[in-house]
């Protein structure tokens, strides 16, 4: 039998920086691919409503059949913001294609002027793609003086398209929520995030 | 010294030569097996503290919760970065991939020695974080938003941060390393297909970090830029999501598992094989079931996602994608079985540790499956029952795989063969004790009781007791196993070069033990 021969030192040599650097840029690569990750993930949920992300745009078609579901609506503050952000109402009753309008009153508690913005998302996820906005405050910085107060309407419909889809035919209760925070700008421009207050787990600490 | 004697051909250089600036594949992977000690022991000491304070319900040591958090985020951290991975990829790895294939070092020794040295500043600067501020209190996964500024909002979040990009960028150049030396480097008639075990495995095991680790590197890069330089990668408020890292996190951190566990699927192989006296059975089947473990890992990491949103079809496919895991695997733990049938077997401490291995990682198998699937999962996610499933592949599997590695290989590596006695008895104590402290948590993740607290309902005592008494016979045994090395390095046998006599056929049994400085100088020839 033929034994093959040991590779010459220097051919060797070129062949090692070859697979080094075809690593080396594979994991750059990576690396790319890992921050290419944020615009497709965004554009992913957007498109498939994935996640609870809820439609925007379409009017509602008016109301079809009988079947209704309950929309119920909380709300959440982000500890670096000092509102008061909370829904009007609890629950509402609504028919399927039927428009509805709910409002969320937000106060600013401190004494000078803040500026937030919110997100939203709708629960159980699957519901994202059937729940529809019309009108919204979501993605909108508001800027709110010491003690002002405001009402922040939304106004949704419930795709009747829902129950021809075997996962979500079932769901007649759909939790809106909404969570405000502190814009970026406004909280580098007051310093507050390096001032965020004491935090989870430290808070019984004499 | 045993070098002495070979002095004339056999030069080693001074002290500070030698191990400051090392490019032997041997002294730096000596280094690595060293430098995994020392990080144990802080690992350890972290786990048991945590036990002393689950020991009773109520708070006993710890001052609040998110003291508590850090020592979970530091003793997880620090066992996969710097205690598994530096053992068997770092240590076994470069110890014995160049002699198995019979080159006469690794492709880049220099590069080698920048990886290692990269390993320290990394473990110093997360150890270091434990005494900063609040510390890095937001679990070995580092979800945004626990990770960022609002509720970690001193430097010690960043330090864990810059450790973990330390600790990568040591995994990509040691895993381009390998790869080079594993495709370059192998003695002529060594193809790939008679490559042994071992050195697929950390082929596999690098390639498996080329593709990961970077991921992990460009999602924490994120996640410092959102803490200190305003950009809003991971924070709703500037149109981020912060599900998004859990993604990049799990795309990661799967594979990270692989990465644990295939490099101590290689060692077993050998030991089983070794102390068998057969050839390992499947040769092509296990080297190709770990090939398909590290593809198939790479498209389940939302398996670790099933409560984080994501709806009924998407979690399908994971758990099928993830079930399917389990042939590969089960490919491997089958052959060796039949590798050990109609074997002359011999129950030396490797053999104890390697036997161990399949059995306990066979255990955390099962519960895989069953945490696969995605309805289980609803109930038992974050409970014991997950704890209790990974510590039975790692912190059994792993570090099973690594003492067998230890005990096979330790002659080899020093010239002085253990005392087999000792050795059998701390493979008790290590067998009885790791069980002992997670087998409970099994019961106690039935019950519901979640990780990462401090306290628990007062019904859960009972198991917790059980369980902290395990973990104190496994801090015995772990100072039995100074107590082995220290007879080992003392008084232990000068070992011949195949001290295991029939049965262990690779090339590292073919040079004396210790190998001399440098090996294969002249390459061997395989047939």
């Amino acid at each position: 039998m033929k034994l093959a021969q040991p590779t010459p030192p220097e051919l060797l040599a070129r062949r090692n920086r070859r697979t080094l650097l075809a690593a080396f840029a594979f994991a750059g690569g990576m690396v790319g691919v890992s921050f290419a990750a944020v615009p497709l993930y965004d554009w992913f949920c957007r498109v498939t409503g994935f996640g609870g992300r809820p439609m925007i745009g379409a009017a509602a078609p008016g109301a079809a059949g009988d079947v209704t579901v309950t929309i119920r609506f909380v709300a959440a503050t982000h500890p670096s913001l000092p509102w008061r952000f909370v829904p009007q109402q609890s629950a509402m009753q609504l028919r399927l294609g039927e428009e509805g309008i709910a409002f969320y009153t937000a106060r600013n508690l401190s004494d000078r002027p803040v500026t937030g913005i919110s997100t939203y998302n709708v629960s159980p996820d699957i519901a994202g793609r059937y729940f529809h906005k019309t009108a919204c405050f979501c993605f909108e910085e508001q800027t709110l003086e010491p003690g002002q107060s405001v009402d922040m309407p939304l106004s949704f419909w419930v795709d009747p398209a829902m129950l021809q889809d075997a996962q979500a035919r079932e769901i007649r209760t759909i939790t809106v929520s909404y969570t405000f925070f502190r814009s970026l700008e406004d909280a580098a421009r007051s310093g507050a995030l390096a001032a965020a207050g004491p935090h989870v787990g430290r808070g019984n600490r004499p | 010294m045993a070098h002495a004697a070979h002095a004339h051909h056999d030069h080693a250089p001074g002290f500070v030569k030698r191990w400051l600036f090392s490019t032997n594949h041997k002294d730096i992977g000596t280094l690595y097996i060293l430098f995994s000690v020392v990080a144990a022991i802080v690992g350890i000491a972290l786990s048991v503290l945590m036990r002393i304070e689950l020991q009773q319900p109520g708070m006993q040591i710890f001052a609040d919760g998110q003291m508590w958090n850090t020592y979970v985020s530091a003793h997880g951290l620090i066992m996969v970065f710097f205690v598994i991975m530096p053992a068997l990829i770092g240590g076994f790895g470069n110890w014995f991939v160049p002699i198995m294939i019979g080159a006469p070092d690794m492709a880049f020794p220099r590069l080698n020695n920048i990886s290692f040295w990269l390993l320290v500043p990394a473990f110093l600067l997360l150890v270091a974080s434990l005494f900063v501020g609040e510390g890095p209190g937001a679990g070995w996964t580092i979800y945004p938003p626990l990770s960022d500024s609002t509720y970690h909002p001193s430097p010690a979040m960043d330090m864990a941060l810059f450790s973990l990009h330390l600790a990568g960028a040591s995994s990509i150049l040691g895993a381009a390393n390998f790869i080079t030396t594993i495709l370059n480097m192998r003695a002529p008639g060594m193809t790939l297909h008679k490559m042994p075990l071992f050195v697929w495995a950390i082929l596999v095991t690098a390639f498996l970090l080329l593709l990961a680790v970077p991921v992990l590197g460009g999602a924490i890069t994120m996640l410092i830029t959102d803490r200190n330089f305003g950009t809003a990668f991971f924070r709703p408020e500037g149109g981020g999501d912060p599900v998004l890292f859990q993604h990049l996190f799990w795309f990661f951190g799967h594979p990270e598992v692989y990465i644990m566990i295939l490099p101590a699927f290689g060692i077993i192989s050998h030991v089983i094989s070794t102390f068998s006296r057969k050839p390992v059975f499947g040769y092509l089947g296990m080297a190709y079931a770990m090939v398909a473990i590290g593809v198939v890992g790479f498209v389940v990491w939302a398996h670790h996602m099933y409560t984080s949103g994501i709806d009924v079809d998407t979690r399908a496919y994971f758990m099928a994608a993830t079930l399917v895991i389990a042939v590969p695997t089960g490919v491997k733990i089958f052959s060796w079985i039949a590798t050990m049938w109609g074997g002359s077997i011999r129950f030396e401490t490797p053999m104890l540790f390697a036997i161990g291995f399949i059995f306990l990682f066979t255990i955390g198998g099962v519960t895989g499956v069953v945490l696969a699937n995605a309805s289980i999962t609803q109930i038992l996610h974050n409970t014991y029952y997950v704890v209790a499933h990974f510590h039975y592949v790692l912190s059994l599997g792993a570090v099973f795989g690594i003492y067998a590695g230890i005990y096979y290989w330790i002659g080899k590596m020093s010239g002085r063969q253990y005392p087999e006695k000792l050795g059998k008895i701390h493979f008790w104590l290590t067998f009885i004790g790791v069980n002992l402290t997670f087998f409970p948590m099994h019961f106690l993740g039935n019950q519901g009781m979640p990780r990462r607290y401090p306290d628990y309902a007062d019904a859960m005592w009972g198991w917790n007791l059980i369980s902290s008494i395990g973990s104190y016979i496994s801090v015995v045994s772990f100072l039995f196993f100074f107590y082995v090395m220290y007879v080992t390095f003392r008084r232990g046998e000068q070992a011949a070069p195949n001290y295991w006599g029939e049965g262990a056929t690779t090339l590292e049994w073919q040079v004396s033990s210790p190998p001399p400085f440098h090996t294969f100088e002249e390459l061997p020839r395989i047939r």
